[in-house]
């Protein structure tokens, strides 16, 4: 199993969750997060004084699958939340030991 | 009042017309009340009162860092209470009755002496007791106004001393020159609702406040953005609304000069709120919502000393002159003097309200204004002068007191809150609550 976790621009969302589920995927976490990468911040100004803001807002989605699908999300993930601009976002990939469903306690990837 | 008088006089006149012209000279005598007049001054008062709470303590709450709102919507809410006292116990003696061409008497400390019937001979056809009230608002909203100035740093009790103080050391006798007989009105200097007596007055006492206190902790350097501006635009949008009460309610009457006081208003404001947003748009790239409200506030003040004397025309370059002017003086020359005016108390009431002064001797019309009130347009050069004497004794006597004011307070007990306290946020330190 795998964790996908992505993090991109908050209105992609929505297209992100529909292609996650007509893909088989039956839950995922989202947060809202803020940060920044070579896309850096944006300037706001109140009468004349300005301020850097240094951590723009993006959603973090986490999901956790199967080995076998783990190209298909990735590609699906890029495909969708991806605008072609600066500040797209970034997605990471890491292993995951074990799973377990809360209420039936099945394991693995039978508890995804 | 008026009608039972009335009704007797015709009762007696049927029964002996031999007494009537003895009761029409007693009626004479009698100032004569106007329900329109007092029915519009009584509007007035509740919409100038609304102007600081709510309106100014949200345009200047939603201003602040999230960490001092309640202490800056609480100034406005405290002076309210604090200066209403004051103005009954003796600031409206001191600003409004008879005296010397200095400052007024004391013939109505705690509003001795007025009865349900008296009549101030400055506003003859209305109660004195609802042009008691109609004043006490300009004198809450002023000192309130100053609060802009020193916003996110000044102790709680400092503020109220400080607020106390002013009120009669400074804004009394400053409307007792210019309103309430004395010299300044005599020199024929033209203030219809206040551009002296209350902006200029304290945007002057903004900055030296500004200039004593210092800056905030990390001005410059720290994020200081407004926490929430829809607050702003509500509070400013009241301003607006309320700002006919200031001005047409400066007529005292309910007729053609406070129609066209609201028109100029009007006009002026919308002017002044597309002038600041039109240059910002050009100079920073974006039309600001915090800048066409703070047009809008510097339209205001500047049409407020001409309300009563310019015609519409007047009234549309007076705005344009005031939105572009103000956001110079509130971006441009507040960075190159360095000084932290925090919400720009100086930066609109002082400059707005200086050229909206100087702007009323060039503008004013005989045809608006009436008797011999006109300026430069209308072939008396000379008012510029006179608007611009009355501008600096205004401002000399505002920044002399306010800054031995200032000084006792903080050789007594302090101006400022303890760094600590300023950058946890004034509202737990002060006042134990929190906004959300």
């Amino acid at each position: 199993m795998k964790m996908v976790m992505a993090i991109f621009k908050p209105f992609k969302l929505d297209e992100v969750r529909d292609a996650l589920t007509s893909l088989g995927i039956q839950g995922l976490t989202v947060s809202e997060v803020k940060g920044f990468g070579r896309q850096k911040g944006q300037t706001e100004i109140y009468r004349g004084a300005e301020y850097a803001v240094s951590f723009l807002p993006k959603v973090k989605i986490e999901v956790v699958i199967d080995d076998a699908m783990i190209e298909r999300v990735l590609e699906t993930i890029r495909k969708v939340a991806g605008t072609e601009k600066i500040g797209d976002g970034k997605i990471f990939v890491m292993p995951v030991e074990q799973a377990v469903r809360i209420r039936t306690g099945e394991t693995g990837a039978d508890a995804l | 009042m008026q009608r039972t008088f009335k009704s007797a006089v015709a009762g007696l006149g049927a029964a002996s017309v031999l007494f009537m012209p003895v009761l029409a000279l007693a009626a004479d005598d009698k100032p004569k009340l106007d329900t329109g007049d007092t029915a519009w001054m009584l509007t007035s008062v509740a919409l100038v009162l609304m102007m600081t709470i709510p309106g100014l303590a949200l345009f200047y709450g939603g201003m602040v860092r999230k960490k001092n709102v309640l202490a800056t919507v609480m100034q406005s809410f405290a002076i309210t209470c604090l200066i209403t006292i004051l103005w009954m116990v003796i600031g409206y003696s001191l600003a409004f009755t008879p005296g010397s061409i200095v400052i007024g008497g004391m013939s109505r400390i705690f509003l001795a002496g007025m009865a349900i019937d008296a009549v101030n001979d400055l506003a003859k056809t209305i109660p004195e007791s609802v042009f008691m009230c109609f004043q006490m608002t300009f004198a809450i909203i002023t000192p309130a106004l100053i609060a802009g100035a020193f916003a996110e740093r000044m102790k709680f009790s400092a503020m109220m001393w400080f607020m106390g103080l002013w009120s009669l050391l400074v804004y009394a006798p400053i409307a007792h020159w210019v309103w309430g007989g004395g010299f300044l009105g005599d020199w024929g200097v033209l203030d219809f609702a206040g551009g002296t007596v209350v902006h200029i007055n304290a945007g002057v006492a903004g900055l030296v406040c500004a200039l004593v206190m210092g800056k905030r902790k990390g001005f410059g350097t720290d994020n200081m953005a407004p926490h929430n501006l829809v607050l702003s635009v509500i509070g400013a949008s009241l301003l607006w609304v309320g700002w006919f009460g200031f001005n047409a309610g400066s007529a005292v009457s309910a007729g053609s000069s406070a129609g066209m006081a609201m028109a100029v208003t009007q006009i002026a404001t919308a002017a002044a709120a597309l002038s600041w947003m039109f240059a910002e748009w050009m100079l920073r790239g974006k039309p600001s919502v915090l800048g066409i409200v703070s047009g809008a506030v510097a339209g205001l003040v500047a049409i407020t000393p001409a309300s009563g004397f310019v015609n519409p025309t007047g009234g549309l370059v007076i705005g344009i002159a005031a939105g572009v002017i103000c956001f110079w003086s509130a971006t441009s020359l507040k960075k190159a003097l360095g000084y932290d005016d925090s919400l720009d108390a100086f930066g609109v009431h002082g400059v707005g309200g200086f050229i909206g002064a100087i702007l009323t001797g060039v503008f004013a019309v005989e045809a608006i204004g009436g008797d011999g009130k006109k300026g430069l347009i209308d072939g008396n050069a000379g008012q510029v002068l006179t608007q611009l004497w009355g501008c600096l004794v205004t401002m000399a006597w505002c920044a002399v007191v306010t800054f031995i004011i200032l000084k006792v307070i903080d050789a007594m007990i302090g101006l400022r809150v303890t760094s600590e306290e300023e950058v946890e946020g004034l509202d737990i330190n002060l006042h134990g609550e929190t906004v959300h």
